[in-house]
């Protein structure tokens, strides 16, 4: 994902102007976008970008904001996803893989999985979760299983589940059978998956 | 009958509220900020309340398919707090957020110089932003808490009608039925005003620029009251359009003056997390 992109997703918001305006802003003067932020949601909408699937026009004109900022994105990234209502939280979190801050926007994930608000739960789980440590990503996993956020939204779901996330997610799937209730499908899916993996992986060695 | 409380403090309600409004036909509200019976003795404890107005709440009424906004700002009480007072230089970074779509509640409770001060400050930062206010009047010295606050609404230049008069009654309705603000009733058991007493209220007046909120809080109040006074204006003879009018298109009119108010996909079904129900757990 880069600026063009989203940009160009944006071509069709209903108030181009005043984002083209936002932009220019912001480049010229970064603390201009404290005022912008917060206002592009009702002038850019809501809507979901039909080229930009997972993304709503709200978040990527604000994402577009962040990375239009010529210096002090750090700060910024910071005080706006502080200041901001859920909806400017998930948009910073869904920029932060995209702005060169390394990974300096990592306390902000750790905030958003604190939450119970699943729409915060599901976009710190983007690509920028690479910088999360594998006790707490596994946590996270769990907490999206928990709390009803489809596993589809974790980025590197595969790559990353261990035998420690089977293990967790295998005992949840007994708390949950012993309770007479049911797993989510693509949580069950996940274990069977791992539990194959584990099992060719036991082959070999053996 | 679909009813949006423009006035409820849902902070202080509980989840089991939120379903029995949903099933009365409560569609939307608007919680003001307000004195949550504990007083505050700093600004950062303002701010985690104003966050959670615009954050955690509006997601937790979504989840009963309850539409959601709020107004902020510093209440008449802790205005007198110098403690709290500099609440009012962290009020424009709320004032221009997408939830937000009135100043409130602003007024006055003791009549006091430092409620004086907020209430002008708060008018001023209305107009600054382009928003309506939600005016608190005092319940002791009611009548000339009512007519004060008639009188800084006026100098504060803001258009009348840009301004709700809440908690009246019988009594202090006539000072403001004349002069473009909008009339605001609180339907409370024992403190305000009953359904039966609002439909008379509304046969003398009409039902033109009125505004019926339950107030629901932490006190002795009920969610359900704006339904009931719904049933009780069928039942004195009033229309369904009537009803509608007062529990529905007037508090769209009103707030809808902030340019803010978000009542799309309001009848949707079941909210859902990429088709995954979000009601599926806590965490």
């Amino acid at each position: 994902m880069t600026p063009n992109e989203l940009r160009a997703a944006l071509r069709g918001v209903p108030d181009p102007e005043w984002l083209a305006a936002a932009v220019r802003g912001v480049a010229a003067q970064p603390a201009a976008i404290a005022r912008f932020f917060p206002a592009a949601g009702r002038r850019c909408g809501r809507a979901d970008l039909p080229d930009l699937p997972g993304w709503t026009a709200d978040e990527a004109a604000r994402a577009l904001l962040l990375a239009t900022m010529t210096a002090d994105q750090a700060e910024w990234v910071e005080t706006l996803y502080r200041t901001g209502d859920a909806a400017e939280k998930r948009a910073v979190l869904k920029a932060l893989p995209l702005l060169p801050i390394g990974a300096v926007g990592l306390p902000l994930l750790h905030d958003a999985l604190r939450t119970n608000d699943t729409r915060l739960i599901a976009a710190a789980l983007g690509p920028y979760a690479e910088h999360l440590d594998q006790p707490a990503w596994r946590q996270a996993v769990l907490k999206c299983v928990f709390s009803g956020v489809p596993l589809a939204m974790v980025a590197d779901l595969d790559t990353r589940a261990d035998g420690e996330l089977a293990a967790m997610l295998a005992a949840f799937a007994a708390e949950r059978r012993a309770a007479g209730r049911t797993m989510p499908p693509d949580a069950t899916e996940l274990l069977d998956r791992l539990a194959t993996a584990a099992g060719r992986e036991h082959h070999k060695e053996a | 009958m679909r009813i949006f409380d423009p006035h409820i403090h849902m902070t202080s309600r509980t989840t089991e509220d939120y379903e029995r409004m949903a099933a009365a036909g409560v569609k939307a509200v608007v919680e003001p900020a307000f004195w949550l019976g504990q007083p505050r003795t700093n600004v950062g404890s303002f701010t985690d309340y104003f966050d959670s107005l615009v954050g955690w709440e509006p997601f937790r009424a979504g989840q009963f398919g309850v539409r959601y906004h709020a107004t902020v700002a510093l209440n008449p009480k802790e205005a007198n707090d110098p403690r709290c007072r500099p609440v009012l230089d962290v009020l424009p970074r709320y004032l221009d957020k997408d939830g937000v779509v009135a100043v409130g509640e602003i007024g006055y409770d003791s009549m006091t110089p430092e409620e004086d001060a907020a209430f002008a400050a708060q008018l001023a930062l209305a107009v600054a932003h382009d928003l309506p206010a939600l005016v608190h009047t005092p319940h002791r010295d009611k009548a000339r808490g009512v007519e004060r606050s008639l009188a800084v609404v006026a100098e504060s230049g803001i258009e009348p009608g840009r301004v709700v008069i809440d908690h009246l009654n019988e009594v202090t309705v006539q000072l403001v039925r004349d002069t473009g603000c909008w009339l605001g009733f609180s339907i409370y058991p024992d403190t305000k005003v009953s359904p039966p007493r609002l439909v008379e209220v509304l046969k003398a007046y009409g039902t033109e620029r009125v505004l019926v909120n339950s107030a629901a809080d932490w006190g002795r109040s009920d969610p359900l009251l704006t339904r009931a006074t719904g049933e009780a204006m069928l039942l004195a003879g009033f229309t369904d359009d009537d009803v509608d009018r007062v529990l529905w298109r007037n508090p769209v009119e009103f707030y809808g003056q902030s340019g803010r108010l978000d009542l799309s996909d309001i009848d949707a079904p079941e909210p859902t997390f990429a088709g995954n129900s979000i009601l599926r757990g806590g965490g």
